[in-house]
């Protein structure tokens, strides 16, 4: 198994573990005044782009939903609110997930990155977002977030990618513009490949 | 049939155990829907087509996941997702069919969620059927794909039995080629079933594409030495190559020696119901070499017996070209 893998699961069984609470039924995964029946509680603490949130969830609310509508971090689009274009793309524990496909009660002991946690704290724009802008990546820009997420999370795992590793990268997000080729120009250019 | 932004209230649980999970399985019984990674699952909801009371997280509980050694081969907890599938070295090494299979369903990030329980025990995806028609599969009367205006060109050709919906997944044809059994659990105890035996045609169960019952889960898929390193080909045809389902699939394990094929096993997807092991084709190939000269032997035997329906007929020419291919690839 990759080691990176082995070692987050072995970190989130842990966590997972401390942060299970005894009730009535037995073990779940749940914070520690859960009483009885032990299905989830809506107010919940979840970590965004470093910050720890305080936040009232429904138990089948999905992260989409929780990130532009309670916490006011549109970046994240919603395309087709169904798994198959990629725009609602974010970082949980730096994989990328749709987050219009994911229960929001499920990232409790994880790490949420969304595109507006990717800049640095003085504004400065992340490395694949400047790319993106020489490349000319975006076209209407709908798709962009989901693409400069993926890509982030491609060059964590794969600093030097080829420009086929980065189309499969890439290929769970759709772009109805067409833009693919400026976004892989993008990616060559934030691994250094493109001067 | 309106599709709207939210799924319906309902309740979550997330148990950490394998124990409480099946409790609240059987607890909930007809009431509750398990959750892998919910991607077959969100769809669903949200459309309102189906409405649980709650959900059962599968996530939390940590001994459903991974792949382990055991004394006959592999076992591969169900809550595995496919892209840990995909890169898991033993899987790479000994069962690469499963990996190569694992990789071609939907997209990276549905990869990185999805499980494989939950791609063997999803839904087909028949359109009319999801968008809530109430047809032969959702309890109805009719099949409103097999009428002369129904659209059916991902539909059935073989083994119809009033509904001709198909197989929708890409790892089950490579568990059935690597004769894999599936361990089913309830909290009355465990049962072992041979993947051939686990999926179900409407013949068998109408309203169901396996044989779990309710208050039952999937807790682990075991793949047995026989086929571990044999020769693999594993193929998906569909109109993209990501996000869509398969046309046709094919999964396949050969064994040779002496420069022939001493057995192999042929099993296509999206062509009916059930992962459809291609029999004809195993026996026609056993004993000979594999190449050009037994591919074109084969001619049209993996589609012997096709009944296809007015928009399907190209499938015919695809499972036939995905048997001979893998002979000569
Ligand atoms: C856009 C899109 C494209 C897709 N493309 C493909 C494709 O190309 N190929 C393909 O094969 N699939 C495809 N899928 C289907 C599916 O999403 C994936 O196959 C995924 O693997 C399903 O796994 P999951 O864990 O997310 O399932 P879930 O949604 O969590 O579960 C699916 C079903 O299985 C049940 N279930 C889950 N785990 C268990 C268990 N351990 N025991 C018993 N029952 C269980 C659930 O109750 C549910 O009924 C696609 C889906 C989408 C949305
Ligand atoms: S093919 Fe099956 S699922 Fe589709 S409409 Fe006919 S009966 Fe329903
Ligand atoms: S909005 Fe999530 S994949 Fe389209
Ligand atoms: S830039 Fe318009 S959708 Fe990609």
């Amino acid at each position: 198994m990759n080691p990176r893998l082995t070692r987050r699961r072995f970190i989130k069984g842990v966590i997972y573990s401390s942060a299970a609470a005894m009730s009535g039924a037995g073990l779940y995964l749940t914070n520690a005044q859960s009483q009885s029946g032990a299905a989830v509680e809506r107010l919940i603490s979840i970590n965004v782009n470093g910050r720890t949130r305080r936040v009232d969830v429904l138990p089948q609310e999905t992260l989409a939903h929780t990130l532009r509508y309670k916490l006011d971090l549109t970046g994240t689009k919603l395309g087709c609110n169904r798994g198959e274009c990629g725009a609602c793309t974010v970082l949980i524990d730096d994989v990328t997930n749709y987050a219009c496909s994911t229960l929001t009660h499920s990232v409790r002991q994880r790490e949420v990155t969304t595109v507006e946690g990717l800049r640095s704290p003085d504004g400065q724009l992340h490395p694949v977002q400047q790319a993106f802008l020489d490349e000319l990546g975006p076209q209407c820009g709908f798709c962009t977030p989901g693409q400069v997420v993926a890509t982030v999370a491609l060059l964590k795992s794969n600093p030097r990618p080829t420009r086929e590793e980065a189309r499969q990268a890439l290929s769970g997000n759709l772009c109805r513009c067409g833009a693919y080729d400026h976004y892989l120009n993008g990616v060559m250019r934030a691994s250094g490949q493109l001067s | 049939m309106p599709s709207h932004d939210v799924m319906p209230n309902m309740e979550l649980y997330q148990p950490v155990q394998v124990e409480d999970a099946l409790a609240l399985a059987g607890r909930l019984a007809e009431r509750g829907w398990l959750l892998g990674g919910g991607q077959d699952t969100y769809g669903w909801l949200k459309d309102r087509t189906k409405s649980p009371e709650a959900m059962i997280d599968l996530n939390g509980i940590e001994s459903l996941r991974g792949v382990r050694e055991i004394a006959d081969g592999i076992e591969i907890g169900a809550l595995t997702t496919l892209t840990e599938l995909a890169n898991n070295p033993l899987v790479r090494e000994r069962y690469s069919l499963l990996a190569d299979a694992a990789v071609k369903v939907a997209s990276p990030q549905i990869r990185n969620v999805g499980t494989v329980g939950g791609n063997l025990v999803q839904d087909v995806r028949c359109w009319y059927y999801r968008r809530g028609l109430s047809c032969y599969r959702a309890g109805g009367n009719l099949c409103y794909a097999d009428t002369p205006q129904g659209m059916n060109r991902e539909h059935a050709i073989f083994n119809a039995s009033r509904c001709v919906a198909v197989t929708p997944s890409d790892t089950a044809p490579a568990l059935v080629a690597l004769d894999a059994s599936m361990v089913i659990r309830s909290s009355e105890g465990e049962r072992v079933v041979p993947a051939e035996e686990f999926f179900v045609g409407p013949n068998v169960d109408i309203r169901n594409t396996t044989v779990l019952r309710p208050g039952e889960i999937l807790t682990a898929v075991r793949l047995p030495a026989t086929w571990a390193n044999a020769t693999f080909y594993f193929e998906k045809v569909a109109d993209r190559n990501v996000w869509d389902f398969a046309l046709v699939n094919i999964a396949v394990a050969m064994r040779e020696s002496g420069g022939v094929i001493q057995d192999a096993r042929f099993v296509a997807g999206a062509v009916q119901c059930t992962p459809r092991r291609l029999v004809d084709v195993e026996n026609a190939v056993r004993g000979q070499p594999r190449n050009e000269a037994t591919a074109q032997m084969l001619g049209t035997l993996a589609s012997q017996g096709a009944q296809p329906l007015n928009h399907n007929g190209f499938k015919i020419h695809l499972v036939d070209s995905l048997a001979r291919r893998a002979l000569i690839a």
